[in-house]
């Protein structure tokens, strides 16, 4: 079996994995990263999308053995600990969450999506964001949530470079 | 027509503030959210157990076969493999899918194995089952299964399905047709009689597959002679009787848990035979198992929605004024009763008369099988059939007259000085303003602005065809009375339950029957319970969705919740200031007629300062040095709520579609939603809820349908061909509310969970016709895509209508369904 080395939210793992072994079970009943749900088997809800060296990725169209190498990051990852990184921040203010199955991966396209385009309208963002699938919110508050979030992340970015030049 | 009287518009239908103080009516972000956003959910997939094994089930390819023979010896030989059983195996002790709803006494109800045993009459139904060490052994198994398969005739066309000599989907009962249901009002022949205007139309509700975000999973543990079984289940507390009732375990050995569960819309009410195969596997194996579906597994094997033929005729005056309406359903069961299946087009029995005043009515249903798989209750469930059909006749009838969809409507519906109404379906509607809403939805679609561009576009020859969509619908919810129930042959009542403990340290817990999958229940049931306790809302956490902390439960679905187990709840914080204010009598050595409650607070009427709080009382009770005279020692309660009738939520949402007549392309320019749902207990909950009932109610109109090919198969079994609607696909909508309070309930309260999908299908698809008018179309069979909206734009210039019986082209779906079902 191929041996693969990713480092997951931070943590370094190596494992022994079957070639076809998809990275959506290898974190999910290998690791015990179960915060990362899985929707459909066509690619098609994006429930299971987590960030692979910063770019987002459906961890279902993704075999293990191709996250060797590579730095994972799943919404069990965001934040630190004590606080929620803004992006969950804002979907919990902008209730853009019902059942949340498909958040998790919601939360992490969206950061992506930022990521390309720091401030997006909500055209850009409905459709930055047509590869995830809600079935409860009608994305009108996900929609809302990906904004304020935008807003919130280059604010603290500021300060952040405002903070550095005084240094 | 955009004038409604404004004096109609009654000043108490403003949404009520409320006070700063209160939780009920604030927009609590919620409580669930902490461990949703984090990743920290406990999904049924989720769980692990010492020595978990994983099951897997082999599926029939074919839409109706016998089953010649199976042989599963090669399948023990594969590596990881415990276990492997097919229905003969299992046929002693798995007994029959239960159907809690026979309609009538001669209603036609089949054997339902878990398992197949000898015939297989839908595409995925289970044919064996595979247990092995992990997912991927227990899948590749399955193809060691050897499967031999008679063909027999599938039977795909419920009209022809009920015709004499039809194949049959279950030989030894004779017949395609489970049940006749009829239910007639008023003196039909007479208002059709010399009626100056008949409006007859056929319409089809297509079959739709609910798609929750969360595919089934179940897990299942025995220990001795008891098990545990958690499962994503909308409704605990019924499969734990439905379980226990079809594999003989004890119901007190059993207990039944629905974890976090990713959305429900209907498909989880139900008891699956994946759940009762699972409970046999632990009992047989004596370790715990764990079965999760694919979303292509349970396209198939998932209940099914909707999927009707609709005959109605509307007799009416020359001013519009409708004298009566035929109502002629075709309702497809597919090739098995489950739990409600029969019951759910019933339901739109009395919601086809809508908000709609008639001299006469009558309704008739004929349950179908066909050889697909079987339907069952989906958001709105019977509702939205019976709306859509009532909507699309009144602007049919507007058009006949010439009148404005909403003057037809206006002289027709019940004024709000005439409630409470009794309708000609039987029903007493408590409360509601029409005028009201109808007025405030105007005013946010600049309805008349509107109509002038759609003029102008009209005389310009715009290929870009402007359409504005009415409907003013209602629905009943808070399922229900268990006397109409019962009057119904329901096999059980529609009441909910509540408790409520509190603690020595006066915090409160709530234990509800309620199961919420994604409501919010436990942020809105602690607000509720926070105002009537007057403590605060970040001292109330509320239990629920597992038999052993929630022994008494209902379950969540038909927008109930809220309107029968939140006034369980309020029941039940009555009872404890009850019994606290006895307490707090003896404690304030004052008479218990003198002690006022306020605030979380009892007070001596006219002592200042003497007083103790809900807490102290709570610490007195736990501690019980210094009772009352046989008081017992604690102010916990418990409260059953029966409603006494059914809540009506109702609305006006108006839909502006645009339509490229070169293409058929459509897309919703503006959507406004004006809904009334009696009192708000949280008004962000409440919005998410509309916003997803239209997302759903639109896609209906536009996106989603199930398709099955002549042969009985479904060709929409994936995500890429059953087409859910992205972010991209729908418009940003308005919404808004009035407020007439329920008078059938102490919170006022009416229901939201339905609202939007049952009122948005027909706004969306009288929008897309009012645009093709001009150019003769009166109806687009829905999913109305640009191949259908094309088809009936050329159809209608050649002035003639496909030829019967031919295949439907353009029906909804993505890759696999290019050929339409034929």
């Amino acid at each position: 079996m191929p041996r693969v080395s990713v480092e997951v939210d931070g943590v370094r793992y190596d494992d022994d994995v079957e070639p076809r072994l998809l990275l959506a079970h290898y974190l999910r009943d290998r690791l015990g990263k179960v915060g990362t749900p899985i929707g459909c088997d066509t690619s098609n809800c994006g429930a299971c999308t987590v960030l692979v060296d910063g770019l987002s990725v459906k961890s279902c169209s993704v075999l293990a053995v191709q996250a060797d190498g590579h730095e994972i990051t799943t919404v069990e990852g965001l934040g630190d600990g004590q606080n929620l990184h803004p992006m969950q921040r804002a979907f919990h203010e902008e209730h853009a969450l019902q059942c949340g199955y498909c958040t998790p991966g919601m939360i992490m396209a969206a950061l992506d999506l930022l990521r390309e385009n720091a401030d997006p309208s909500d055209e850009e963002i409905r459709d930055g964001l047509e590869g995830n699938l809600c079935r409860c919110t009608g994305y009108q508050n996900i929609v809302r949530a990906v904004r304020r979030a935008a807003n919130d992340m280059r604010q603290a970015e500021s300060t952040e470079q405002r903070e550095e030049a005084r240094s | 027509m955009s004038e409604i009287a404004p004096e109609a518009v009654a000043e108490q239908v403003t949404p009520s503030v409320p006070d700063a103080k209160a939780e009920v009516g604030r927009a609590r972000r919620r409580t669930e959210d902490a461990r949703l956003i984090t990743g920290r959910t406990t999904w049924t997939d989720n769980i692990q157990l010492p020595g978990l094994l994983h099951v897997a089930f082999l599926r029939s390819p074919i839409s109706h076969a016998r089953i010649t023979r199976i042989d599963v010896e090669a399948v023990r030989a594969r590596p990881g493999v415990i276990a492997v059983f097919t229905g003969a195996d299992l046929a002693d002790e798995q007994g029959s899918l239960p159907c809690a709803w026979p309609v009538t006494e001669d209603m036609v109800l089949p054997d339902h194995p878990p398992i197949a045993v000898d015939e297989v009459r839908y595409v995925g139904e289970p044919v064996a089952v595979v247990v092995a060490r992990d997912r991927y052994a227990a899948v590749d198994a399955l193809e060691a299964v050897d499967v031999d398969y008679e063909p027999l005739p599938a039977v795909v066309d419920m009209e022809r399905a009920i015709e004499e000599g039809a194949d049959l989907v279950h030989t030894d009962k004779g017949t395609n047709k489970s049940y006749t249901w009829v239910f007639e009002a008023g003196e039909l022949d007479t208002a059709f009689r010399d009626a100056p205007v008949v409006i007859e139309r056929r319409y089809v509700q297509q079959r739709l597959i609910p798609t929750a975000m969360e595919p089934r999973a179940v897990v299942c543990s025995a220990v001795g002679d008891e098990y545990t079984l958690w499962s994503a289940t909308q409704i605990p507390h019924i499969l734990r009787l439905m379980l226990a009732t079809v594999t003989g375990i004890p119901e007190h050995k059993l207990r039944v848990v629905a974890p976090d569960v990713g959305g429900g819309f209907g498909s989880k009410l139900q008891v699956y035979g994946e759940e009762v195969v699972c409970l046999l596997l632990a009992r047989r194996l004596g370790r715990p198992v764990k079965w999760t579906e694919s979303r292509s597994e349970g396209n198939m094997a998932v209940h099914h929605g909707r999927d009707q033929i609709q005959r109605l005729a509307l007799a009416a005056d020359r001013d519009g004024r409708i004298r009566g309406l035929k109502v002629d359903l075709l309702a497809d069961m597919g090739a098995y009763l489950m739990l409600v299946t029969p019951g759910v087009p019933l339901l739109g029995a009395f919601m086809f008369n809508g908000i709609y005043k008639m001299d006469a009515y009558s309704f008739t249903c004929t349950g179908v099988f066909t050889n697909k798989t079987p339907t069952d209750a989906y958001r709105g469930a019977g509702r939205p059939e019976a709306t859509f059909g009532i909507e699309r006749l009144m602007d049919e009838l507007a058009n006949e007259l010439g009148l404005d969809p909403l003057e037809v409507r206006r002289r027709n519906w019940i004024r709000h000085e005439e409630f409470p109404y009794d309708t000609i379906s039987g029903l007493t509607y408590d409360s509601g303003n029409y005028e009201a809403a109808t007025e405030k939805a105007l005013r946010l679609f600049e309805y008349d602005k509107l109509r002038a561009e759609q003029a102008d576009r009209r005389d310009r020859g715009d290929p870009v065809q402007l359409g504005l969509g009415v409907s003013t619908f209602t629905e009943m919810c808070g399922l229900a009375p268990s006397r109409v129930l019962g009057s119904l042959s329901y096999g059980a009542g529609g009441w909910e339950h509540a408790s409520v403990r509190v603690l020595p340290s006066g915090k409160v817990e709530v234990v509800t029957g309620s199961s919420a999958h994604g409501q919010g229940h436990e942020t809105a049931w602690a607000q509720i319970a926070a105002d009537r306790l007057g403590v605060p809302f970040e001292d109330v956490r509320v239990l629920h969705g597992d038999t052993s902390v929630s022994p008494k439960g209902m379950d969540t679905y038909g927008s109930r919740s809220l309107a029968v187990g939140g006034v369980a709840l309020f029941n039940a914080c009555d009872k404890v200031i009850d019994k606290a204010r006895r307490m707090a009598a003896h404690l304030l050595e004052a008479d218990e007629r003198d002690i006022e409650f306020s605030a979380g607070s009892f007070a001596v009427k006219g002592v200042p300062g003497q007083a103790r709080t809900l807490q102290e009382v709570a610490l007195a009770a736990f501690a019980a040095h210094d009772l009352p005279e046989g008081f017992e020692p604690s102010l916990d309660s418990e409260a059953t709520h029966d409603p006494e009738n059914f809540s009506f939520p109702h609305g006006t949402h108006l839909c502006a579609t645009e339509v490229d007549t070169e293409t058929g392309f459509v897309k919703i320019r503006s959507y406004v939603a004006v809904d009334d749902v009696g009192k708000v207990v949280n008004p962000l909950i409440v919005e998410g809820q509309v916003h997803g009932g239209l997302a759903q109610g639109i896609a209906q109109a536009l996106y989603e349908e199930a398709v099955y090919d002549a042969d009985g198969n479904l060709t929409t079994t994936t995500m890429a061909d059953y087409l859910i609607p992205s972010a991209a696909d729908l418009p940003t909508f308005t919404t808004d509310r009035t407020e007439t309070p329920a008078t059938t309930n102490p919170l006022g309260v009416k229901g939201v969970g339905e609202a939007g999908t049952i009122a948005s299908t027909p706004a969306v698809v009288n929008a897309i016709v009012d645009a093709l008018r001009p150019y003769g179309v009166d109806d687009v069979p829905m999913p109305c895509t640009p191949e259908r909206v094309w088809r009936a734009l050329t159809g209608a210039r050649r002035g003639s209508a496909p030829p019967e019986g031919a295949p439907e082209p353009g029906a909804g779906g993505g890759l696999g369904s290019a050929g339409g079902a034929a």
